[in-house]
């Protein structure tokens, strides 16, 4: 179980720039959250504090027990796992099996058991015919998909997916879906950072919405898609679902329309 | 396919259906940089693309891809933009004028001497897309130019491409998997499978065609229409790909 807080969280970059001011959540174990804003707005840099790849100026981060100020990100990276948005930044072995591998052997897991593992995550994640291929002669949806693997195999408690949907195609974008669901029904803590606002209204429970440095928003988004100010201020835009039965007065102004199940059952 | 001077095409397919493929050989990479075997006629702006250097054919065809960054070289935006027309040879005069018109096009004027590697995604794109303005080509294409961007960015893209369509009467060809802008910006949508053109059509005609073929296509119609489709009897006879058209056309 690894709850992460954030106390009174504030990140100024060594350049000078601040880019998070006096954040304060707790994320439950088991929690699918999501985290949106504009570039800039302090999203990324928020949650690379959840496994101390950032390491907060001022404020404390909690990671289940541990102060990340006082761990590494190797200790920390075990129970929070991180998937960048671009996989050529994370991926470097020379075959699809050592990607997968790479982490296991570094905390020690023995070579049996590894193989074991890979063979089931490949497996899951439908890579298993492309094992021996190097990662990169794969197309990007795939190497995406590679990357997803390679940080889910560690089994972390809480998995990071950096805009996971963004340059995929509708089977991307529907097995990203499904892997998150699967990640949320085995107990897995999700942080989504994401433009893809479908996404965010079909398949999060909570939202955080940061501006200019801070935390302004963080409830369920139904809340967040029905709240003009917030959307105002951040220029984000609702689903086309959730404008629709906004525009037509369809839907309440305190809470709005999240998916066209929703929907049909609104109108029914 | 055929299209029209000033239309706005949208190409649609998933990964790998041949939509990258389509736009490199309008611009000619395909087949002057990377090699490839052709078969068939291609015509663009009166040009048969194999047969003459991707750098003359630039004049007629710009192109934009999704990765900006990857085609930015130079210590500022001016400098980026001129580039371009100094390998071409171009006047002095002709290339300060040229820099003007494009930057002003898309947005940027007042960035000259900035860098091309400190201003954001959105911004760095629209200095692409100048980088090809700036040679006066009748054609743009567009291959996933907002992939990488965040939604103000995909806004802004969007936005300049339209005015380059409407107002300057630009024919653009762009690849997108935002379905949502596509419905409401392009004149004719094209649908690729496994390298095949299968559906050519106006958003209209298309979009409601693959409701129930969304997984088989791999590619997305509106939300907007999808809801319509399971819902038609509070809908008109057609329907809506826009949210315009959706809520003028609801019947409560």
């Amino acid at each position: 179980m690894t709850e992460i807080i954030c106390k009174d969280l504030s990140h100024t970059y060594p350049n000078g720039v601040e880019a998070l001011s006096g954040v304060n959540v707790s994320i439950k174990q088991g929690e699918i959250i999501s985290v949106v804003g504009q570039n800039g707005s302090g999203k990324t840099t928020l949650v690379k504090h959840f496994n101390g790849l950032l390491k907060p100026s001022g404020g404390n981060v909690l990671v289940g027990e541990l102060d990340t100020l006082e761990h590494s990100v190797g200790l920390l990276a075990r129970e929070v796992g991180y998937v960048f948005q671009n996989p050529n930044h994370q991926i470097f072995a020379a075959s699809v099996k050592d990607e997968l591998s790479f982490g296991l052997k570094n905390i020690g897991i023995e070579e049996g058991l590894i193989e074991e593992k890979v063979n089931k995550i490949a497996e899951e994640f439908s890579l298993t015919e492309y094992l021996d291929l190097n990662p990169y002669r794969l197309g990007f949806s795939l190497r995406k998909t590679v990357g997803m693997a390679s940080i889910i195999v560690m089994e972390p408690d809480v998995i990071i997916l950096d805009e996971p949907t963004t340059g995929q195609d509708f089977i991307g974008i529907k097995t990203i879906r499904e892997n998150m669901r699967n990640l949320s029904k085995e107990g897995k803590t999700v942080v989504v950072v994401s433009h893809d606002m479908p996404l965010v209204a079909e398949e999060t429970d909570r939202v955080l919405v940061m501006c200019e440095t801070e935390l302004i928003f963080d409830d369920s988004p139904d809340k967040l898609f029905a709240n003009q100010e917030v959307l105002g201020k951040t220029n984000l835009k609702p689903p086309q679902i959730s404008s629709f039965f906004s525009d037509v007065g369809l839907s309440s102004s305190d809470k709005a329309v999240l998916s066209i199940e929703d929907a049909l059952k609104a109108i029914k | 396919m055929t299209v029209n001077k000033g239309e706005f095409v949208g190409i649609l397919g998933s990964h790998g259906a041949g939509k990258t493929t389509l736009c490199l050989s309008i611009n000619g990479i395909i087949p002057n940089m990377i090699s490839a075997d052709m078969f068939g006629n291609l015509e663009v702006a009166g040009e048969v693309p194999p047969r003459i250097p991707v750098r003359e054919l630039a004049t007629k065809v710009g192109s934009v891809f999704d990765n900006p960054e990857f085609q930015m070289s130079q210590l500022t935006v001016f400098e980026e933009v001129a580039l371009g027309l100094q390998n071409l040879g171009v006047d002095k005069d002709t290339i300060l004028n040229n820099i003007g018109g494009a930057l002003e096009m898309v947005g940027l004027k007042g960035f000259e001497e900035r860098s091309p590697f400190e201003i954001s995604g959105g911004q760095q794109q629209r200095l692409a897309m100048a980088s090809a303005l700036s040679m006066k080509p009748e054609i743009l294409v567009l291959d996933e130019p907002t992939s990488n961007l965040d939604p103000i960015g995909k806004e802004e893209v969007f936005t300049v491409t339209r005015k380059i369509n409407q107002e300057e009467g630009l024919t653009v060809v762009i690849a997108e998997h935002e379905v949502e802008v596509i419905a409401e910006f392009a004149d004719k949508v094209v649908l690729l499978e496994e390298g095949e053109i299968t559906k050519i059509g106006t958003p209209e005609e298309v979009f409601p065609q693959l409701v129930d073929a969304q997984s088989k296509v791999g590619v997305r119609v509106p939300q907007i229409t999808d809801f319509a489709s399971k819902v038609p009897k509070k809908f008109g006879k057609e329907l809506p790909v826009t949210l315009d058209q959706a809520i003028k056309g609801y019947k409560k």
